[in-house]
């Protein structure tokens, strides 16, 4: 485990990833091509390939959409849908403990600057806390807010503020 | 306390053009305006001159370009004294007609008076013109390389001079001349305090919605002198001028978490005001610039915090669980109010400024935010959350509540240095795109301040020295 530690890449920020992450794909290679020409070199085997341990892609594969959760108005509990997702993050981070990550906390733009900042880490606060109650160590979980500053759903009405009031979990390397 | 005047006339909108200077324009020291005793009459004791409280608007109030006794160059302006007289003019006649109280007609409608005239004015041709008040002025190159500027202010119908006042700048500084001069005159005919000269911190914004870049930027009331601060490639948030100008307060997202840093402007050196791996957001200075608030957000918890300026031990000044946020001083330094959600939605509260007596004050219906005690200690402004997001004021206890503006989302208040006009940023719906407007402290003369880029989170330093 350690030796593909070696190969981790930085990824881009959560909130594009986790607005991007749904279902995990379908792992399996594409079939081969029925090509009757000629071959002069061999068909390399094809091996699954996919993104290291360690890095956000390799976590959103394995979770899904369970990388965010999400938060009504003002709130900042964790519903059952929260604690579904934050569970398959638990059982994730419990098969690979080495990894440390940060837990990013937003708030939707329909509040004053200042107080959704303190919104947004009262958010990811509550996630951090709810995943140490299902075991993980907390010494390796760091907690950030973005307040209204980095919205994934851009528009004014209700369904976009609806998926910027989110905590996402995010593997961050340096 | 009633006003002494009422604003009848919206003034029409003019965009005062801010200089193209983009980046670092030197701004000249910050040091005090030095004035000069200058020729002329005494003043004549103030009378209450308007008794009519309607007639302000309709006061004409003539300003031609100042005189120079002799043309010469000055690093000040490119075609020399003669051509900077006229820029004087020209930002006095921009600041009084903005504010909406007089209908002041500026140097390029207006005879250019000669220098001889300037402290002996030739009454008949104002008065034939429809003028009340002229307000005529000299700039002299000084063989140092420095600007006097005098300013006179004469009622035209009692063919009397009010008040006069002289001052030295650097050449650099000869809007600060014409912006004392605008504030002599401003305080002699309202009996407001002054506040045209004084600098404004902001957020300068560009880009996309999902990707704005927010760069730490500064300018004169006017929207001249602008000068960006940070590069842009961090987010800086929540910018505070310091009593004396010569800091910033603000947050910044350089080591991707919220960390509050003092940015010397002199030095363009960054300091850090707490080492602490918890989020801290809101800094805020004490009047005297001794002190600094923060809160600091723990474990879903946020308090306020007070550190001495010059860095040491923090202490915590509230500590309920819930948000408590931001903090702004009275004038005289004895109590701060703030918001906190303790009560299940963000309300503002007072305390004495240790942190004890901790004392809702807003009941009036929806929620407070942001609150901002006003210089002259008589009214806090707020943004008030029933729906939509509006600028309003109320008393020290938390009546009167007055609605100022009626936006979507209009936020953050910010008080001019006489405390009669509230600066704050207005998002628009959908784009999201922030700019900074004004509005008085009765609701009239609501009008948009010109900045290079998109704007937000202003913040409106005192009247400088």
């Amino acid at each position: 485990m350690n030796t593909k530690l070696a190969t981790i890449l930085l990824l881009a920020s959560a909130s594009g990833l986790a607005a991007c992450a749904k279902k995990a794909p379908a792992d399996t290679p594409p079939p081969p091509v029925d090509d009757t020409r000629p071959v002069t070199t061999p068909t390399p085997a094809v091996t699954p390939s996919g993104p290291a341990i360690g890095t956000q892609a390799h976590f959103a594969q394995a979770v899904g959409s369970s990388t965010t959760i999400y938060f009504d108005t003002d709130k900042y509990n964790i519903d059952t849908q929260d604690a579904a997702a934050l569970q398959a993050q638990a059982q994730y981070f419990a098969r690979f403990p080495q990894i440390t990550f940060t837990i990013e906390g937003h708030a939707d733009e329909r509040g004053t600057r200042e107080y959704n900042i303190a919104l947004g880490e009262r958010r990811a606060a509550a996630a951090k806390a709810y995943l140490v109650s299902l075991g993980v160590d907390g010494n390796r979980i760091a907690v950030v807010s973005h307040g209204k500053e980095r919205p994934v759903a851009l528009g004014s009405n209700e369904a976009a503020w609806a998926q910027n009031r989110r905590a996402a979990s995010v593997i961050i390397n340096r | 306390m009633t006003a002494k005047f009422l604003f009848l006339l919206t003034a029409a909108l003019v965009a005062v053009p801010a200089a193209a200077q983009a980046q670092g324009a030197p701004v000249g020291d910050d040091q005090p305006v030095e004035t000069i005793a200058i020729e002329g009459d005494d003043d004549e004791p103030l009378r209450g001159t308007v008794t009519d409280e309607s007639a302000w608007s309709d006061i004409g109030i003539a300003i031609p370009a100042f005189a120079t006794e002799r043309e010469r160059p000055t690093p000040a302006n490119a075609d020399g004294t003669g051509a900077l007289g006229r820029e004087i003019a020209r930002v006095i006649t921009a600041n009084l007609r903005n504010n909406g109280l007089f209908k002041p007609v500026g140097p390029d409608s207006l005879p250019q008076p000669a220098f001889a005239q300037v402290r002996a004015p030739t009454y008949g041709t104002w008065s034939g013109k429809g003028a009340e008040m002229l307000v005529q002025g000299y700039v002299t190159a000084r063989d140092d390389g420095r600007l006097a500027v005098g300013c006179y202010l004469y009622d035209v119908q009692l063919q009397q001079q009010l008040v006069k006042e002289g001052w030295v700048v650097a050449p650099a500084d000869w809007r600060r001349a014409a912006h004392k001069c605008s504030d002599l005159i401003f305080s002699r005919l309202t009996g407001e305090s002054p506040f045209f000269d004084s600098r404004i911190a902001y957020i300068a914004e560009t880009g996309p919605k999902g990707a704005r870049v927010k760069r730490l930027a500064i300018m004169d009331s006017d929207g001249a002198n602008h000068r960006f601060l940070t590069p842009g490639s961090a987010t800086a948030l929540t910018p505070r001028y310091s009593p004396d100008y010569s800091k910033i307060l603000y947050l910044s997202y350089v080591d991707g978490n919220p960390r509050i840093y003092v940015y010397d402007i002199g030095t363009g050196r960054q300091t850090l005001v707490t080492e602490n791996r918890n989020p801290t957001l809101a800094p805020r200075w004490s009047p005297d610039g001794k002190y600094i608030l923060y809160s600091m957000a723990i474990g879903g918890n946020t308090d306020i915090y007070r550190v001495p300026a010059t860095g040491g031990q923090s202490i915590k000044l509230t500590d309920t669980p819930g948000i408590d946020v931001g903090g702004s001083y009275s004038p005289d330094g004895t109590k701060i109010v703030f918001e906190s959600d303790r009560s299940g939605s963000q309300q503002c509260y007072v305390m004495d400024a240790d942190g004890s007596n901790q004392k809702r004050i807003s009941f009036s219906g929806g929620r407070c935010a942001t609150p901002e005690w006003s210089p002259r200690g008589d009214q806090i402004a707020f943004t008030r959350i029933a729906g939509d997001f509006n600028v309003a004021v109320m008393n020290t206890s938390g009546g009167g509540v007055r609605v100022l503006t009626r936006g979507w989302q209009d936020e953050a208040p910010t008080w001019a240095p006489n405390g009669r006009i509230i600066q704050f940023f207005r998002t628009e719906k959908n784009t999201g795109r922030s700019s900074i407007w004004q509005v008085d402290l009765t609701g009239q003369n609501e009008r948009r301040l010109p900045t290079p880029v998109d704007a937000s989170d202003p913040a409106w330093g005192p009247i400088r020295p």
